[in-house]
């Protein structure tokens, strides 16, 4: 806890209308790390309580997906997949941006979903955005193995064309994680933050993530793009990632070096002002929500 | 070192009233070019009184105003107040759910609120996932609440549907295991607001027992709100009354409890003042004054009784007329139903009358009280009603070492007849 040192006392607690816009407290959050694993399984138990298919749900959503982009872009609209098998080009891109748009649409929701314990209890709020980041994390895990799962079927069995860079695998695939982690929690906690006031937020975060799925190489990749729209798409900072698990998994994709760091950047400094302006509402956010 | 472990220094808390959301930006971009000018907020104005009855002019308002107070270690603080008072947005300060607009709290120890308990339960876990998480909630560690677990459930009596999700637990049950885990939390300063308006009266027993421990055998700071009197008077140490959103009284529980209730008789009466025909009515019926006053003491409680007496114009000449009070309780179950005969030879004059009538002692029980008015022509057609024109309150006393309200509807002293049985002793 932190000891503030005034009228030669110390107070452990001082409570007043204004912070600091950087007195972010992260110590404390470090405190409650109990709590934040408690959230991670709740997320998991609750989730599939009443179920019949419980966990399985966790491997139908992103098979019937591949199936469906397979069926409509693969076969239908004839998108090119850079001579990879369908299944294995479209499943690599569900399971990456699931990541992203999990942590982003369950961060997002911190503050109204949450409302009815924060107006009661304090506790550090950004404890509950982390664990859904580490909790989407572990989702990821699991559809990650099923990614593994297709990918060793077709590598073995199938022979197909698919050129793993196993070096590269080992030492990019934590990176991308963290900056997955970073762009969907940073842009979670902005969102956050401001739709306690302006409920508007809400009604963009649920398609805007459906939209900017297609503005970011999942069904498509990068390099049949013409010069014009390559660039466009490159600001885009999930570009580079998801470009770069399929060149380090599959071999074909773009991966620069200019690129990631481009996205690490973005991902820091979206992470750094998700958390100063999740700070700054939660002291008073009761009052609008 | 002082041993003050919370002082609160000039706490003001400002709401905006009605819908959030027009004029929020419009609002918003004001006072940012405010700031940018480097004056002060142009909606914090500092004046209007918080009286949720009469409208105001302004859109923002003050829930707390220029509240100071210290509170010692070990102390029982009991913060009284009607509703609307301030006093669970004080709580809320103080448990960091919302920041303050003005001023400073600081504190010294760990701080736990009970603002309605049960927070945080997730309806799918089960009793054992929920303690932990609340616990956690609250600030505990998990080594913390396995170390006390059992204590916990036997605290709660919930033992047989630990691993029962709480969505299926009667809501005594929840409330019960929620404040099991609160309770063991040990935190230096305990924050208790109304937890004991639910669970069953053994439970409420159970409650306050623990609260008095915590205070009195652990020596734990304790902030405690409640409508309940006597639990105020019995469990707190100090008092602290607010109305309005402003400090009016600050010291020894019992006459916080006394300042309280007396401020609370406020409208035992009606006084009509100005014209004839603005007062309450129609153009049969004026009520001018209507007002309950004690019996030979300052104040109407169980053993006082009261007189009520009601002063009204009437303007329909030669007719049957007859005035019928109703006393309802704060169940607004009828109590008397009974009318006065005005006049019975259709000889009623135009002008005003007055009706008095006494209430002995010793009849009602304690709780809160209200009259309807109606009059009537010839004990049949209704020429003006009245509701609720006034209420008051019957102040409880305890019976015996008894100081909590008795339930029920009388509370006349039963004389008993008490013998004891010598002769049993030959039986045996």
């Amino acid at each position: 806890m932190n000891h503030y040192n005034s009228d030669d006392e110390i107070w452990d607690l001082e409570i007043k209308p204004r912070y600091s816009l950087f007195s972010l407290n992260l110590k404390e959050v470090w405190h409650y790390r109990d709590l934040m694993m408690l959230f991670v399984r709740r997320d998991f138990v609750a989730q599939y309580k009443q179920t019949i298919l419980g966990p399985i749900w966790f491997f139908i959503q992103p098979v019937l997906t591949t199936i469906m982009f397979v069926i409509v872009f693969g076969n239908i609209a004839q998108i090119s997949t850079d001579g990879l098998p369908k299944i294995l080009f479209y499943l690599s891109g569900i399971t990456i941006w699931n990541y992203f748009s999990d942590v982003l649409v369950q961060t997002s929701n911190t503050f109204v979903g949450n409302a009815a314990i924060f107006g009661k209890v304090y506790f550090p709020r950004l404890t509950l955005p982390f664990s859904k980041a580490i909790s989407g994390l572990i989702k990821f895990s699991i559809q990650f193995f099923l990614f593994l799962i297709v990918f060793f079927y077709y590598y073995i069995f199938r022979s197909a064309e698919i050129s793993p860079d196993i070096i590269s695998i080992i030492w990019i695939t934590p990176i991308l994680l963290m900056i997955m982690a970073g762009l969907g929690l940073g842009c979670g906690l902005v969102l956050s933050a401001l739709t306690t006031k302006y409920r508007d937020m809400s009604f963009l975060v649920a398609f805007g993530v459906q939209l900017a799925m297609y503005a970011t190489p999942v069904i498509y990749p990068l390099s049949r793009l013409s010069e014009k729209y390559r660039l466009i798409a490159q600001i885009n900072p999930m570009a580079p990632v998801v470009e770069a698990f399929r060149k380090i998994y599959l071999g074909t994709g773009v991966l620069t070096f200019s690129g990631l760091l481009y996205s690490a950047v973005f991902a820091l400094l979206l992470v750094f002002s998700g958390v100063v302006l999740f700070n700054k509402v939660e002291k008073t956010f009761m009052d609008t929500v | 070192m002082s041993n003050i472990v919370i002082s609160v220094e000039n706490i003001s808390k400002q709401y905006r009233l009605g819908q959030v959301g027009t004029g929020t930006l419009s609002h918003d971009l004001n006072r940012w070019w405010s700031m940018v000018r480097g004056k002060g907020d142009p909606y914090l104005r500092i004046g209007e009184t918080n009286d949720r009855t009469s409208k105001s002019e302004s859109d923002y308002v003050w829930a707390l105003q220029d509240i100071n107070f210290n509170v010692k270690h070990g102390e029982v603080l009991g913060i009284i107040g009607r509703n609307g008072a301030g006093k669970s947005t004080l709580l809320k300060i103080l448990s960091r759910t919302t920041a303050p607009t003005t001023g400073k709290i600081k504190i010294k120890g760990r701080i736990a609120s009970l603002l309605e308990v049960g927070t945080g339960f997730h309806p799918e876990l089960s009793g054992k996932d929920n303690i932990y998480q609340n616990g956690a909630i609250l600030g505990m560690k998990k080594a913390e609440i396995t170390r006390k677990f059992d204590e916990i459930v036997d605290f709660a009596g919930v033992s047989r549907y630990i691993d029962t999700p709480v969505k299926r637990y009667s809501s005594g049950m929840y409330v019960r295991l929620a404040f099991a885990v609160a309770a063991h939390l040990e935190p230096e300063i305990l924050v208790v607001d109304e937890v004991l308006a639910v669970g069953d009266a053994e439970f409420q027993k159970k409650c306050l027992g623990k609260m008095k421990d915590v205070s009195e055998k652990e020596g734990r700071t304790v902030l405690f709100v409640s409508h309940n009197m006597a639990a105020v008077k019995g469990l707190c140490t100090r008092g602290l009354v607010l109305r309005f959103g402003e400090k009016k009284f600050e010291g020894n529980q019992m006459e916080a409890v006394q300042y309280y209730q007396n401020a609370h008789q406020t409208n035992n009466s009606f006084l009509h003042s100005g014209k004839l025909q603005d007062a309450p009515g129609n153009e049969n019926i004026r009520i001018l004054n209507f007002e309950v006053q004690p019996l030979n003491e300052d104040i109407i409680t169980v053993s006082s009784g009261f007189v009520f007496k009601l002063i009204f114009y009437n303007s329909k000449p030669g007719i049957n007329l007859d005035a019928t009070f109703e006393l309802l309780n704060g169940d607004e179950n009828v109590i008397f139903h009974h009318g006065a005969l005005i006049s019975t030879d259709n000889d009623s004059r135009e002008g005003e009358y007055c009706v008095e009538a006494k209430v002995p002692g010793y009849l009602l029980n304690a709780g809160t009280y209200k009259f309807n008015l109606i009059f009537g022509l010839n004990q049949r057609y209704v020429l003006y009603k009245s509701a609720e024109l006034i209420q008051f309150e019957i102040m409880n006393e305890g019976l015996g070492s008894n100081n909590n309200i008795l339930p029920g509807i009388l509370r006349f002293d039963i004389p008993y007849d008490i013998s004891f049985n010598e002769k049993i002793d030959a039986r045996k």
